[in-house]
């Protein structure tokens, strides 16, 4: 087998991998999120179909098959078609650039744990993480709906304006590493020791409510804000449309956290252990798949504690906190840099 | 594979242009932009260019054609009305720059001697397109029309916010006590003197 072919099945192994564990965190977080919030408000929840409900995704899913899929008379077909399959192709490409494991050695050859291990990493994180919004823009624009366009509309201004501070978080990280490459700033981390969230304190923070609003989740969750829109840019949208819509917003959350494990919290790394081969892989997976949990833990945690904002509020944060707030972040850790603090 | 990849996404560059300049619908027009950028993007990644292509999807096919299609929408353009009353001009504007355009590309082909079948031009080498190389020749050979290229955008973004404005500048949103049919998020932007 030559290089070039030993590298493309190594990769295509290493996506089916992720691209099983991801596809799974839908229906497992759909029992998460209402078990969680049936907590939260101090009722039972899903409980009857199986242990603790957890049956339940499966009965969902088997609903969403069977159910009568409607496309509305004066919808745009094509376009309508196109889109709940659009909000799915970023979501699962993403994660190609997050390591998850050491180097292993297989039939002599090294291999990399991360599916694309290019040098542009984080870049094309967010370059293809951006294409997103072409789905919920058509979703909107195709169905014909004042609704969905509306909540289109919101989606599209949403994304743009904290898509900025997102990235202004992120290429402060980059600042002190020195590479695009998402395995060089989990072992700068690992060389330091130290978690990239504590010196990057602000930066993370920033990071953390742009990832909020850039998965459309409460407390910017406008675009379907059903007391308002019915149910936003996906209100024409019923049976397995609608569960791809479901099942990409639940991917992108994951691939998010799994970027933001990586960027401030050691991605698959563990502080003081260090594991290589086969049992170092297993050990790096299940760590970044536990980090990537907790932050999972906390997106469904907020959503069912804090209120919704308003649409004018929402952009003043935006434009007026968290822009000025990740520039100013991004100019004192270059200033620390080039003075050699970090 | 490369071979096949590059002609795939060529072919598909091509033919989502034509249809961004013959497509009747705004809408389908600009999401074709979308797919020749994203083609243009991955042509730069074969040309061993990965960072160009990246910046490329990450600029204009995730931000500005994003702000296209807000502008569509908000608009609610359906169909391009018929413009065929005043094309005599248009057509003969149309040919003048295809001549020139098929021109600088003639000069560009006679200049750089490549011939169809002939030598391959020698490879970009690595220091040229990696990050560090790109950075270096920007902000030191190119250091002028990098700033001059800045103050540009600078200039177009204040000429924007002034064109926006109207000219009895003070305009205000109808509040919530008037009473207006219409959804206040995207209702009429009414001019002071109109409220009372």
């Amino acid at each position: 087998m030559s290089a070039g072919t030993a590298d493309f099945v190594a990769s295509l192994v290493k996506y089916g991998l992720m691209f099983a564990i991801f596809i799974n965190v839908a229906p497992i977080m759909n029992w998460v999120e209402r078990r969680a919030c049936a907590y939260i408000q101090d009722r039972p929840g899903p409980n009857r179909l199986g242990p603790l409900g957890l049956f339940q995704p499966l009965a969902d899913a088997l609903k969403f098959m069977f159910k009568e899929d409607v496309t509305p008379a004066l919808a745009d077909k094509p376009l309508y078609l196109l889109a709940p399959v659009l909000a799915l192709l970023p979501a699962f490409t993403t994660f190609v650039v997050i390591p998850f494991g050491p180097d292993i050695v297989v039939n002599g050859r090294t291999v990399p744990l991360v599916v694309a291990n290019v040098a542009t990493g984080v870049l094309l994180f967010l370059a293809i993480s951006s294409l997103g919004v072409y789905s919920l823009v058509m979703a909107g624009y195709a169905s014909n709906n004042k609704f969905s366009l509306l909540g289109a509309v919101r989606a599209s201004a949403q994304l743009i304006s904290y898509e900025l501070a997102l990235t202004l978080a992120v290429l402060a990280v980059l600042i002190p590493v020195g590479s695009f490459h998402l395995g060089d700033i989990v072992a700068y981390q690992q060389a330091h020791h130290l978690w990239n969230f504590i010196p990057q304190f602000i930066g993370f923070m920033v990071f953390l409510i742009a990832s909020f609003a850039e998965t459309n989740r409460l407390p910017f969750d406008l675009p379907e804000a059903e007391s308002e829109l019915v149910a936003g840019f996906h209100t024409e949208y019923g049976a397995m449309r609608f569960a791809l819509f479901f099942q990409a917003e639940y991917t992108n959350m994951a691939a998010l956290s799994a970027l933001g494990v990586t960027l401030f919290f050691g991605g698959w790394t563990l502080p003081f252990v260090h594991l290589s081969g086969w049992l170092g892989a297993a050990v790096g997976l299940a760590t970044l798949l536990a980090k990537v949990g907790i932050c999972m833990a906390v997106f469904v945690w907020i959503r069912w504690t804090f209120p919704r904002f308003r649409y004018d509020q929402l952009m003043r944060l935006g434009w007026k906190v968290l822009l000025p707030l990740a520039i100013l972040n991004l100019i004192v850790v270059a200033a620390m840099t080039l003075a050699g603090w970090l | 594979m490369e071979t096949v990849i590059f002609f795939l996404f060529a072919a598909l560059a091509i033919g989502s242009a034509i249809v961004v300049v013959t497509h009747r619908s705004p809408i389908y027009a600009t999401l074709s932009l979308v797919l020749t950028l994203f083609s243009m993007a991955v042509l730069f990644v074969l040309l061993g260019a990965p960072f160009v292509g990246v910046l490329q999807i990450l600029v204009y096919a995730g931000a500005i054609v994003v702000l296209f299609l807000f502008v569509i929408m908000l608009l609610n353009v359906q169909k391009e009305e018929d413009a065929h009353v005043d094309r005599g001009v248009q057509l003969w504007i149309a040919i003048l720059g295809a001549v020139v355009f098929l021109g600088m590309f003639w000069l560009a082909f006679w200049r750089t001697g490549l011939r169809i079948g002939g030598p391959a031009p020698a490879p970009l080498t690595e220091d040229l397109v990696s990050l560090k190389g790109l950075a270096t020749a920007l902000f030191t050979d190119y250091l002028l029309p990098f700033e001059i290229v800045g103050l540009l955008l600078l200039v177009a973004v204040i000429g924007a916010t002034v064109a926006a404005r109207r000219p009895d500048s003070e305009t205000v949103r109808p509040d919530d006590d008037y009473v207006t049919a219409e959804d206040p998020s995207t209702g009429p932007v009414l001019p002071r003197e109109a409220r009372s």
